[in-house]
């Protein structure tokens, strides 16, 4: 519910709501915000104008625009009155450990800054309005109902030379019109309320498109948090249980030697080598050193060398793109070739990688029976979450007879 | 020999201490991290270094480059890599800088016997690939390839010359004449145009054209 919707609703409901008194409120507190504002600005002013020879001054006249942004994070508080919905800044936030003067420069640089002290200024003068208004239609609504004892006690309200009230009649008659200056009044305080509101929203508040990016954003931190968390997992499998089965596996060799039981040992040992093997793909599916050690086309290389369909590999990057973009590309050709040998009976594999404009471009392509579809969910549908996450976009063209060609194609900034 | 070994889990710098002081090597130094690795280098001139891949400070490929460091210093200086996992590119570069190189996995130390046979083909100027590596070549299908002028069986001969066998050895695993491994190598260096040299040299050169020709993009 805001303001406007509890306009549309049935009068009655309306008047007798909390919304014409919320209106009024935020109406009465706008001239006291701006008085005082104003007063800051004027104080502010006039000590840097009296300090500018020394240089001080100057710095105190770059602090007036801030005001605003102070005044701005007042109003964002005042926009709850009438407006529920949440109402964000669009400041960025400043950088850890900046000092003040560095505070004070990124501000100043921002354009949130400057719209809001477009809007301290527009505020300012509308204030006279939100004075006014309000003052007029409670004093002359009230003289209005209070005619009949007006006119009891001798006196006559004069409406200019318009009409002249000082009968008993007459003065019920008015008393009716200030009843329905009053309704239409709290129509009136809701409008102007409203109109400020939307105002403030369209000035103070981050759009929601920037919300979306901060969405886009927090999942991609959150993307890169899980690969961290891999990587902490295969070095710690990597400094742990596998050092220690390659131990046993060396402890057993010597025994052999020492010539205790060899049939025992060499069936140890090969149950040994067998779980390392077994831990050591596990680990290199987690997340391989190879691509951590020596890049993108490496790694694709020890892909291919894997895979049961046989692969042609043509990697031309000129330089490492970013670590996360290069992480999101091996896993798509990791799971584009794992879909190759399960589900497409092909008999040759293409994977190609190139820096577009801007782009990685990441393509998979097969000789095998086509027909693939990601709403059969599982390995393509798993891919495309992949790139969603890093912004990217995922193409597939994949007819009945073949062949499958996907195309990856994930931002990156070169 | 005089050995210098760099292993950063203290467990299998002991395991691997004891089994080359076992077969009579002399284990000069015995170091956790790579810098620590060329500083013994420089300080004992060892007969032979053996190095794991991934080592402090960095935690990613730097036994791997102080190897092909040492290589480059001091050519010649028979090196053997080990590592949790093998990769072909790391195989690649390591036989770049000649003969007397091994790359292995790790746990192929606990086949003690072979592992010291392994050590000493690599300090006499040989070189051994780990069978993973040498395996997962031969699975891939590579178009365009010198290689695809060998027969099958000079293939397979040419894969236990990466592993660092002998003629004899070749034989005795294929089980025929050592005569006949000799003119398979032969046909092997000629279909792969291998200039003239003495044979142990191209040897080496024919497992190298073997792995660059796996490490071969077009366009990279």
């Amino acid at each position: 519910m805001n303001v406007w919707r509890a306009m549309a609703r049935n009068p009655v409901r309306f008047v007798f709501s909390s919304w014409p008194w919320r209106s009024l409120a935020y109406l009465a507190t706008t001239p006291l915000v701006a008085v005082l504002w104003l007063a800051v600005v004027a104080v502010l002013l006039l000590v840097g104008v009296v300090l500018a020879p020394l240089v001080v001054g100057f710095g105190v006249l770059a602090c007036v625009p801030l005001t605003a942004v102070v005044l701005a994070s007042v109003e964002r508080w005042r926009l709850r009155w009438l407006d529920p919905r949440a109402a964000p800044s669009a400041h960025r936030a400043v950088p850890d450990g900046a000092g003040t003067r560095a505070r004070v420069l990124f501000r100043l640089r921002e354009s949130a800054t400057w719209r809001e002290l477009g809007y301290a200024l527009l505020f300012s003068v509308l204030a006279a309005v939100d004075l006014m208004v309000p003052f007029a239609i409670i004093v002359g609504s009230t003289v209005a109902v209070g005619a009949p004892y007006l006119v009891a006690n001798g006196d006559r309200i004069m409406y200019g030379s318009f009409a002249t009230v000082d009968e008993p009649l007459e003065a019920w008659l008015t008393t009716l019109l200030g009843l329905a200056i009053a309704l239409a009044g709290c129509y009136a305080f809701a409008a102007l309320a409203g109109g400020r509101a939307a105002l403030a929203r369209a000035l103070l508040v981050r759009a929601p498109a920037e919300e979306l990016i901060e969405v886009r954003a927090s999942r991609a931190r959150l993307a890169d948090a899980f690969e961290a968390e891999r990587r902490r997992i295969e070095r710690d499998l990597h400094d742990g249980a596998q050092q220690r089965l390659t131990g046993l596996i060396m402890t057993l060799g010597l025994a052999r030697l020492d010539g205790a039981a060899p049939d025992l040992i060499d069936k140890a040992q090969a149950e040994a080598r067998a779980a390392l093997e077994e831990l050591r793909d596990l680990v290199h599916g987690i997340h391989p050193s190879v691509l951590t050690d020596r890049g993108l086309a490496a790694a694709v290389d020890s892909l291919a060398d894997r895979s049961p369909v046989p692969v042609d590999v043509d990697v031309e990057l000129p330089e490492r793109p970013p670590e996360p973009v290069e992480s999101a590309a091996y896993f798509v050709v990791a799971e584009a070739l794992a879909n190759v040998a399960k589900h497409s009976g092909a008999s040759l594999a293409r994977v190609r990688i190139r820096r577009g404009d801007g782009t990685l471009l990441v393509e998979v392509q097969d000789d095998g029976g086509g027909g693939a579809e990601p709403a059969q969910g599982g390995g393509l549908q798993g891919l495309a979450d992949r790139a969603a996450v890093h912004d990217g976009t995922l193409r597939l063209s994949s007819p009945p007879g073949g062949p499958t060609i996907l195309r990856v194609e994930i931002p990156c900034a070169s | 020999m005089r050995i210098v070994i760099a292993e950063d889990s203290v467990l299998l710098l002991e395991g691997l201490s004891q089994i080359l002081t076992r077969f009579g090597h002399e284990v000069v130094a015995a170091v956790t991290d790579a810098p620590s690795l060329a500083a013994a280098v420089a300080e004992h001139a060892p007969d032979a270094v053996v190095t794991d891949v991934r080592m402090p400070p960095g935690f990613r490929d730097e036994g791997l480059r102080t190897a092909l460091a040492l290589r480059a210093e001091r050519p010649g200086l028979p090196v053997l890599v080990l590592s949790q996992y093998v990769e072909q590119s790391y195989a690649a570069d390591l036989l770049q800088t000649g003969g007397g190189v091994g790359y292995l996995l790790k746990d192929r130390v606990g086949q003690v016997a072979e592992f010291i046979d392994a050590l000493d083909r690599i300090a006499a100027g040989g070189l051994v690939i780990d069978p993973e590596v040498v395996r997962r070549l031969l699975s891939r299908r590579r178009d365009r390839s010198p290689l695809e002028r060998l027969t099958d069986r000079e293939r397979e001969v040419l894969a236990l010359m990466a592993e660092g066998l002998s003629n004899g050895a070749i034989a005795r695993r294929l089980v025929v004449t050592e005569a006949a491994i000799v003119k398979h190598v032969g046909s092997i260096l000629a279909k792969l145009d291998l200039p003239p040299a003495p044979d142990d040299h191209r040897r080496v050169r024919a497992v190298l054209t073997y792995l660059r020709d796996a490490d071969d993009h077009p366009g990279t």
